[in-house]
């Protein structure tokens, strides 16, 4: 349990780095996990070969959601929309260097799932837990 | 039914799964809300059905057969005593309180409504009475109308009152929240809608296990319910109907067990109940369902309603102790056995989460009632629930573990 509120999912949850709407923006996505009701935008800036300049997240949710989106919007800066779209469920786990259960997997993968929807382009309807599988 | 209390030991003592440690301590089980846990008496008796009487039900002759066939059918009888059933042929077995109010919507409900009738629900609704009823209303272009909830959480009488003026033929409520733990005045909800010529459906997934709960005194056209939250197994559940009703509703699945007789084009319907219960339903856990009854009754509702009553009032008054923390429903004396609470900056499942590494299970989140969850202005809550395996100690570890999630989090 001590693990799982380890130091830096904690400072990451109160004082996120990448927290905020980026206007204007390249891209935008948002979602729900219908479960707990956690909401999840993502904003970012891409340049013209296609890289991450600025990546923000933005809403409400726990704090493995919360440090999850902000770890990742690091991850993400610099890196090319088509490696953006190959993240997995791994490299979230990675970054938050803890072992989750499948509620809080749920959790943790939110961030994942939007920003991917954004990177790929998909509408609403699209999304599915496959894009983060 | 007694009005002594019970013992709380030998009530302890009779579920195993309180033996059991989580992260190194003794579990305290506080979500009994969403499932309660099993006593020895439940899962002996299904494991007993299995080992010694399996067999399917109905139309065998050899022993085994037998043997299911009255098992099942004491079961209903258990189970109709508990509510007081004028017959037992009033209990249907249905998977859960959801597949109980789906079968209403789609057999009362399409025979019975038609564009622009009128159905009464209220904000405290589970999504199991709401999501049914919003797709019969796509499908026969129904009015929804919902009591709303007063400021201090109780439903709203002046308001319902209100609503009858628009004639419904069906007023579908809650008789205890599952979030709030308010406990509606059903009596006087149902004898208003009968005058007002509509027939009332009592959503009691949460008050029969926990409240003396009496259909021919509630005078209750409908009363749905689970086993599996009242100490019964998972995957069982009731539906209670007015004999003239359920023989007058057409019937829901098609398939064995629900015919009289069946031809290569057309079919004959059995009787109430097995009209109701196509294919082999699950015998084990009517099995289960039944003495989860009988132990409940023996137990006495009345004790069982004061002892969880207590804790309530213990809940809140400690709960109350710790700043920031809001606890949403009426005050105790309204309110069954249940504490749904936000803490300022914390977010539902990081409490869950700390308070399970003490070795307490709450539930974190929405408990299926999304929309009153918006009326309470909040996305998400924490919920402790109690029943009768639980204790003032326990409160008071919950209120330690309180504690130690505002010092994680600072």
């Amino acid at each position: 349990m001590d693990d799982l509120y380890r130091q830096l999912i904690i400072e990451r949850y109160k004082t996120p780095h990448y927290r905020g709407h980026l206007d204007p923006h390249d891209i935008f996505f948002e979602d729900d996990n219908p479960v707990c009701g956690d909401h999840i935008e993502v904003t970012l800036r891409v340049d013209d070969q296609n890289l991450v300049t600025e990546a923000n997240f933005d809403g409400e949710g726990c704090s493995i959601s919360q440090a999850s989106a902000d770890l990742l919007m690091e991850t993400v800066h610099g890196m090319n929309l088509d490696e953006v779209k190959e993240l997995t469920k791994d490299d979230v786990v990675e970054l938050l260097g803890i072992d989750l259960g499948p509620v809080r997997l749920k959790c943790a993968l939110l961030s994942l799932k939007v920003l991917k929807a954004g990177a790929y382009g998909l509408g609403v309807d699209e999304v599915s837990d496959d894009l983060v599988e | 039914m007694t009005k002594m209390p019970f013992d709380q030991n030998s009530v302890r003592a009779d579920f195993p799964i309180l033996e059991r440690e989580i992260a190194n301590k003794k579990l305290i089980y506080l979500d009994s809300t969403a499932t309660a846990q099993k006593p020895n008496v439940v899962i002996d008796a299904m494991d007993e059905f299995y080992r010694h009487s399996n067999a399917n039900i109905h139309r065998g002759v050899h022993t085994l057969a037998e043997e299911a066939t009255a098992m099942y059918e004491k079961a209903r009888g258990q189970v109709a005593s508990l509510i007081n059933a004028a017959s037992a042929r009033e209990v249907i077995f249905t998977r859960n309180t959801t597949e109980s109010i789906n079968l209403i919507a789609k057999t009362w409900g399409r025979e019975n409504l038609a564009s622009g009738d009128v159905i009464i629900l209220t904000e405290m609704e589970h999504h199991s009475n709401l999501v049914p009823w919003q797709m019969l209303a796509e499908e026969q272009d129904l009015v929804l109308e919902f009591v709303p909830v007063t400021d201090d959480y109780l439903f709203d009488m002046d308001a319902y009152r209100k609503l009858l003026v628009l004639k419904p033929k069906l007023v579908a409520f809650t008789q205890m929240s599952n979030v709030l733990g308010t406990i509606t005045p059903a009596k006087e909800i149902i004898k208003l809608a009968h005058e007002a010529g509509a027939l009332t459906l009592v959503d009691g997934a949460q008050s029969v296990p926990h409240l003396p709960v009496d259909v021919q005194d509630l005078d209750a056209d409908f009363l749905v319910f689970s086993a599996h939250k009242m100490v019964g197994p998972s995957g069982i559940g009731a539906l209670y109907g007015k004999m003239d009703l359920l023989n007058a509703m057409p019937p829901f699945m098609g398939g064995g067990d629900m015919i009289k007789t069946v031809h290569l084009r057309s079919f004959v319907t059995n009787q109430v109940p097995y009209k109701f219960e196509a294919g082999t339903p699950a015998i084990a856990e009517a099995v289960g369902f039944g003495v989860a009854a009988e132990y409940l009754q023996n137990l006495g509702m009345d004790a069982v309603e004061a002892h969880e009553h207590s804790l309530a009032e213990y809940a809140l008054e400690r709960l109350a102790e710790i700043p920031s923390l809001t606890v949403f429903g009426p005050s105790a004396e309204h309110k069954g056995g249940v504490a749904s609470f936000v803490m300022e900056g914390l977010h539902p499942h990081d409490i869950a989460q700390i308070l399970d590494g003490e070795g307490i299970a709450v539930r974190a989140g929405h408990h299926c009632a999304q929309p009153l969850h918006e009326v309470c202005g909040v996305k998400a809550t924490t919920r402790a629930s109690f029943y009768i395996y639980n204790t003032k100690e326990e409160i008071d570890a919950l209120v330690e573990g309180i504690y130690k999630v505002k010092e994680i989090f600072g």
